[in-house]
């Protein structure tokens, strides 16, 4: 009863609000707990949510082209030998 | 870095100038260099003021109660529920990566993103950057980072589900 009453405070057009919050870590508790409970009972947002995180993880697979592992290696290479001086 | 250097300033030379200028300027500046970010978040950083100086498009702050929703408000009811539910497409999306074919159409859709959410989703997705040091890097607060990094996933999402949705 308690669960059904805190799902009817959110609805779906906030709980997609408040995903980039939830996976940051940043919502407050009883907020965190009310899109959990939402999710529990949702399951086009929970399958919402795993669209985020499979966006994020796909992404990021996406190599970041520019700094290449052997640039990166010469410029803390330069940085030690900076700092031994 | 030529990617992030791109979208402060309006023509690729230019900002090829600019990761050359930033070489020099980090040569110049390893006295700036305290340890106490990370290498690569200076390193960005050094770029990112270089690209601002050089660039026309100037730093401005985003307008955080601009509305722009995650997901078209059409595809919701009157009462906030899903009236049009998200598609599936996480399995289709796996098949197309490993066939090696998903990986230029993510590229060419962050590249279309707005600017400022490009930024973030560039350095945090794909540079694996922490917020903190993306807020250093981009001197944008933490809450506008959450609100760019949203929307830019958000837009994303919505691009995976346009691409692939509906293909079983």
């Amino acid at each position: 009863m308690r669960l059904r009453l805190l799902r009817r405070d959110l609805v779906c057009q906030q709980a997609v609000e408040l995903v980039t919050d939830y996976l940051e870590g940043t919502l407050a508790r009883p907020a965190r707990r009310r899109f959990e409970a939402h999710l529990a009972g949702c399951p086009h947002c929970t399958e919402y949510l795993a669209q985020m995180r499979e966006t994020i993880r796909l992404t990021g697979r996406l190599v970041p082209e520019d700094l290449t592992p052997q640039v990166r290696d010469e410029f803390v290479e330069l940085y030690l030998r900076w700092r031994s001086e | 870095m030529l990617r992030l250097a791109v979208s402060f300033v309006p023509s690729h030379a230019v900002a090829e100038e600019v990761v050359q200028d930033t070489w020099l300027a980090v040569l110049r500046g390893l006295d700036g260099f305290e340890g106490r970010s990370s290498l690569k978040s200076w390193l960005f950083r050094i770029l990112v003021n270089r690209a601002r100086t050089t660039g026309t498009r100037e730093h401005r702050s985003v307008p955080v109660a601009d509305p722009e929703p995650a997901v078209d408000p059409a595809r919701f009811g009157a009462s906030g529920s899903w009236a049009d539910p998200p598609e599936h497409w996480i399995e289709a999306a796996e098949r197309r990566v490993e066939a090696g074919k998903l990986a230029g159409r993510i590229r060419v859709w962050l590249d279309e993103l707005p600017a400022r959410q490009r930024e973030v989703v560039q350095l945090r997705d794909v540079e694996e950057m922490s917020s903190e040091e993306v807020c250093a890097v981009l001197s944008i607060s933490e809450a506008n980072q959450r609100v760019l990094l949203h929307r830019g996933r958000s837009r994303l999402r919505q691009l995976f589900e346009d691409e692939l949705g509906g293909v079983r």
